[in-house]
């Protein structure tokens, strides 16, 4: 059985007690009125130079609010948005993006189970831990949807009616993009996914005190039917959650492109927890060879991002369709080291250092490559949500890294304190022989 | 002299296995042994040396990579950079994204075909090569060991018998 130790669990507080005073100071330094975004911006052009070109670049950030007519209250008004609108981003990319690791693991967790890996039971219990977080990390990012669907933000466009009222496209999108039926679509995937969670983990655990393999056989039928479900509410998760934050732009693959950085992140924690509990001296049968194949998946699945990174990129950039276009044309143009600098991290960095076999048994190797793949994808989901909430707004400051801190905090207790309330050990599940002598 | 060569036959591969690792035990060098099919492991139990096929095929691939930027750089950028449905062929890096699927199939290109090149050179390997088989059988059913002979024939001939060899033939090489 494992322990939480004490000096973790003080971590995991300090971290959320500091981000939660980082997030309070955010909001607090938040714009009420027009004059104070103006002199916030006007005080922060005074410190940096390259900034002075802000009230030009405004009103070509996004949405048919800001150069309806190019008069300048619009402006003044639309930056004041952009400024309220970042701590409450910086909440919402922190939260998403630690609510995904949890749900990359889970997705992860069931195609184990139904393709019946022999090398993967023994890390079950540390993928278990880690989905713990799916419950108050998915009911965290739910609650502040419901925020923004109750006006309290304006992290989504089309959920304020006035822009709705004289925006065409928007109302062709009504019927799908509306608070209501936004909110009940968010209640049914999370609902899903913690539904699974909770059968899986119960028949888990069953499977070690029965003396059949009824549990393991349920699982393996739950799990199959959550893939399914998973693929479909994984899909329009993405439409809803993310992509809606640019209601005029759509892309296919983005569902796809969404799973991939979620599943390597995921990949990356159960890799980087494991490592953590051997070095601690738990789960002594995981040998290098485990650590490999993890590896193995990280390297293969930053690949996999990169691949339809790319896809969507260039698609859009090859045929450079105005509507299309404007997505990439904010993000390279105000969010140009982000947004490139976040293709390094997830494929240059992983692609040379964990190439070589050797070096993917190398624990400490490994941890290093994780830390970059997971800022990395951190960087990914800020370069999806930031421009169109905040426009070139844009920092990480205080609001961003607190964000992270308490979320990292929040992670951090949930998984460690459901990792101790079952052994680390499956004990009979049928593969766990082969997986205890898994040599590659 | 001419060299002689005892061939030990064995019928199944855990068997042969042993018997490698008591060869290697009794400190006599095995030249070569023939088998029908790859044998998980008889490769450290002989203690060879790791292939080092995997670093050549980067260094091809890292070739191959040079060669389609170069290229193109030189056709589409410097040559003749003409506009082609408004992309942008004023730099390299302008038009990337269009040049990447054939940076990426060059790259694995050069990397699979050079490194399988490597392979038949380093293996010996090439068409109307004559075979070397010291027994047939060894292609279907049979393992065979190949230990070289210096005055310890009959030392040899007990060893290999003890490890359970189904077959032992003395050779003139």
């Amino acid at each position: 059985m494992y322990t939480f130790s004490n000096r973790l669990k003080i971590a995991s507080f300090i971290l959320m007690a500091v981000g939660l005073l980082g997030i309070a100071a955010g909001f607090i330094s938040m714009p009420s009125t027009v004059e104070d975004a103006k002199a916030m911006v006007a005080s922060h052009d005074g410190g940096h130079g390259e900034h002075a070109t802000t009230e030009e670049h405004v009103k070509d950030t996004h949405g048919e609010s800001a150069h309806a007519e190019g008069s300048h209250s619009k402006h003044d008004e639309h930056l004041l948005h952009q400024l309220k609108n970042k701590p409450w981003a910086a909440l919402y990319v922190a939260a998403f993006f630690f609510f995904m690791i949890a749900l990359g693991v889970l997705a992860f967790y069931a195609i184990q189970r139904v393709a019946q890996a022999g090398w993967s039971p023994l890390l079950f219990r540390v993928m278990e831990g880690i989905t713990a977080y799916l419950a108050p990390g998915g009911i965290i990012v739910v609650a502040i949807l419901a925020t923004s669907v109750a006006h309290m933000n304006h992290l989504f466009v089309w959920m304020d009616a006035d822009v709705v009222a004289d925006d065409k496209l928007l109302q062709g999108k009504a019927g799908f993009l509306n608070g209501t039926f936004f909110l009940i679509r968010a209640v049914i995937f999370l609902g899903g996914w913690i539904a699974y969670r909770t059968i899986s983990r119960k028949l888990s655990l069953a499977q070690d005190e029965s003396n059949d393999n009824s549990n393991f056989v349920k699982n393996f039928r739950w799990s199959a039917g959550f893939l399914v479900f998973y693929l479909v509410t994984e899909s329009m998760m993405s439409w809803d959650w993310i992509m809606s934050v640019d209601p005029h732009w759509f892309s296919t693959l983005f569902g796809w492109y969404v799973f991939s950085s979620m599943f390597v992140s995921g990949i990356t924690v159960i890799a980087m927890v494991t490592i953590y509990l051997k070095s601690k001296g738990h789960l002594e049968e995981v040998n290098d060879s485990h650590i490999h194949d993890l590896a193995k998946f990280m390297f293969g699945i930053s690949i996999f991002w990169t691949y339809l990174w790319f896809s969507q990129f260039m698609l859009i950039w090859y045929a450079n369709i105005p509507e299309e276009i404007t997505y990439y044309i904010t993000r390279i143009e105000d969010y140009n080291l982000p947004f490139f600098g976040m293709v390094a991290m997830n494929f240059l960095f992983p692609l040379l250092l964990l190439m070589n076999s050797d070096y993917k048994r190398v624990n400490w190797f490994v941890i290093m490559a994780g830390v970059v793949i997971l800022a990395g994808h951190y960087l990914d989901i800020f370069n999806m949500i930031m421009p169109a909430t905040v426009g070139d707004q844009w920092s990480i400051g205080i609001s961003e890294i607190s964000s992270v801190l308490f979320f990292l905090g929040l992670f951090i207790f949930v998984v460690f304190r459901a990792l101790t309330t079952a052994p680390l050990q499956p004990k009979r599940n049928p593969f766990i022989g082969e997986s205890k002598h898994f040599h590659y | 002299m001419a060299s002689k060569v005892i061939h030990a036959l064995y019928n199944d591969d855990d068997i042969l296995m042993l018997a490698v690792k008591k060869v290697k035990a009794a400190k006599h060098h095995i030249e070569e042994v023939y088998c029908p099919f790859p044998v998980h492991g008889l490769d450290k139990a002989m203690g060879l040396a790791p292939t080092r096929i995997a670093i050549t095929a980067f260094i091809y691939g890292c070739i191959g990579l040079a060669v389609a930027t170069v290229m193109m750089n030189f056709i589409m950028i410097q040559d003749w950079p003409q506009d082609i449905g408004g992309k942008p062929s004023f730099s390299y890096l302008e038009n990337m994204p269009a040049f990447v699927p054939i940076m990426f199939e060059l790259t694995v290109f050069f990397a699979a075909h050079l490194m399988v090149i490597t392979f038949y050179m380093r293996s010996k390997l090439w068409p109307f090569k004559q075979a070397e088989n010291p027994d047939v059988r060894t292609t279907d059913d049979l393992f065979l060991m190949e230990i070289e002979i210096h005055d310890n024939e009959e030392e040899l001939i007990a060893l290999l018998a003890d490890t359970g060899a189904v077959e032992i033939n003395i050779s003139e090489k």
